[in-house]
């Protein structure tokens, strides 16, 4: 049957554009839509992430997308004291601020010069399907409503997701494993730029405060908290209204920019992919669940998932069967991690503030040589057994 | 304030960024986000984890304070 398109990718975040790159550079023929005017904006992220990971995604970043770099993060206590890591110990998490509205752009570019096309102001309002078969999805825009035939319709739609739940997969959330969150980006603030910062315990309950340098006196400062753990309307807000408040560096720092959004902290998902349908990025809930970081993820997932896809287009073959080698490629690179911080953010939601206290005291006296959850876990073990009994799943 | 199709809940389009959260977090998918504003559909059962969701504090139930 003649199609319009092999693929058609519904979001060009991370997730959709590193999918339609991948894609297209294998010989498949590629459409990415995408809702909004722009690409990258609005900003919807900390914009906080790694170094370690771009080669493995064949991902160069070009000075534009880069906003700030920094020597490692420090873990800040409720009590207010502080643990720095550096960078080579902090690994995954930090090293590099970016700049979203030319990072997402700078990936939508390479995935057009890869050979995907791209239209923007599109929505997609639902999908075509024959039986249980997703064979096309109806978009919306500027030219009106039409319906796109294709071999599989890619959902790279973010946390908000319609695309996976309209193919019948889900994707819901429980209260616990959704994060709320709120950022200002800060100007005329006081601050240790050399360093990203993530404040722990009840300023933030079930999440953290980050405050990511932006520039010397900018920053994205903001907050994540567990719904589980939230009380009244705008109750995110007021948390970090209070800690900027409470905050002599900050107090006298102004907005330029607001965010809000939430973020799934779930365990991997048991399904991503449909007869005709595959899920990639936030869409997938493939977000870690300690940092709420999904960049380097959706990235890792897109590349397997574009690769996948050009295979499926080259034997014409986009049933479930066929799609599955995405689901056990994304598996194999991050689902180990992505379930052991899970079971790891279940147990650090229930320390009180004398425990993270403690914990960041004892980083202190002992040192850890490497950020990993199992490495700061036997070094406080070493010295108080007691501290960390409730992670002994982890030992 | 704009009434949504099921004239329970206000949603205050001067606090609302459009960012999604209710939509993602609603448990019976009955939340759309149209740009600049969002939509709930039949399928809505009250639960109100929108209202708590929400960073700023934009949803309410009519009715509820």
């Amino acid at each position: 049957m003649k199609r319009d398109y092999d693929v058609v990718v519904v979001g060009a975040g991370p997730a959709g554009s590193m999918t339609a790159k991948w894609a297209a550079k294998n010989g498949a023929k590629v459409l990415m839509i995408e809702k909004r005017q722009e690409i990258g904006s609005p900003v919807r992220c900390g914009e906080g992430i790694s170094r370690s990971w771009h080669n493995s995604v064949g991902l160069k970043l070009d000075k534009k997308s880069v906003a700030w770099e920094v020597k490692g993060a420090k873990i800040v206590s409720p009590n207010g004291s502080s643990f720095l890591l550096s960078e080579k110990m902090a690994g995954d998490e930090v090293g590099i601020v970016i700049d979203r509205v030319f990072f997402d752009k700078l990936l939508a570019r390479d995935a057009i010069k890869a050979g995907s096309d791209l239209q923007l102001k599109t929505s997609a309002t639902k999908l075509l399907k024959e039986g249980n078969k997703v064979v096309g999805v109806r978009v919306k825009s500027m030219e009106g409503t039409r319906d796109i035939t294709c071999g599989c319709v890619v959902a790279a739609d973010g946390f908000e997701s319609q695309v996976g739940r309209w193919a019948g997969i889900d994707t819901s959330l429980a209260p616990r494993d959704i994060t709320s969150c709120f950022q200002y980006r800060l100007t005329n603030i006081d601050q240790d730029y050399d360093y990203c910062e993530f404040v722990l315990g009840s300023k933030a309950p079930g999440g953290y405060i980050w405050i990511f340098p932006k520039n010397k006196d900018t920053a994205n400062v903001g907050i994540g908290m567990q719904l589980s753990k939230l009380s009244g309307p705008a109750d995110v807000k007021k948390h970090l209204d209070k800690f900027i408040q409470g905050d002599p560096r900050l107090r006298k720092g102004r907005p330029l920019e607001l965010v809000s959004g939430a973020v799934s902290i779930c365990a991997p998902i048991e399904k991503t992919v449909g007869d005709g349908i595959l899920l990639v990025g936030d869409a997938a809930r493939q977000i870690d669940p300690i940092t709420g970081g999904g960049i380097s993820n959706s990235c890792k997932a897109g590349k397997v998932a574009g690769e996948v896809l050009a295979k499926a287009a080259k034997a014409n073959d986009f049933s479930e069967k066929s799609l599955t080698r995405y689901e056990n490629g994304w598996r194999d690179l991050i689902e180990n991690n992505l379930y052991r911080n899970w079971l790891a953010k279940e147990k650090l939601v229930t320390l009180s503030d004398e425990t993270f206290d403690k914990i960041i005291a004892t980083l202190n006296e002992v040192g850890v040589d490497k950020m990993s959850t199992f490495a700061i876990l036997k070094a406080i073990e070493a010295k108080y057994p007691e501290l960390v009994k409730e992670f002994q799943e982890f030992l | 304030m704009k009434k949504d199709k099921l004239d329970e809940f206000e949603v205050d389009i001067d606090k609302c960024m459009h960012c999604g959260a209710c939509v993602g977090s609603c448990p019976q998918n009955a939340i759309t986000l149209r740009e600049v504003l969002i939509e709930f559909n039949d399928d809505c059962n009250l639960c109100k984890r929108c209202v708590k969701v929400c960073p700023v504090g934009a949803i309410t139930l009519v009715g509820d304070d």
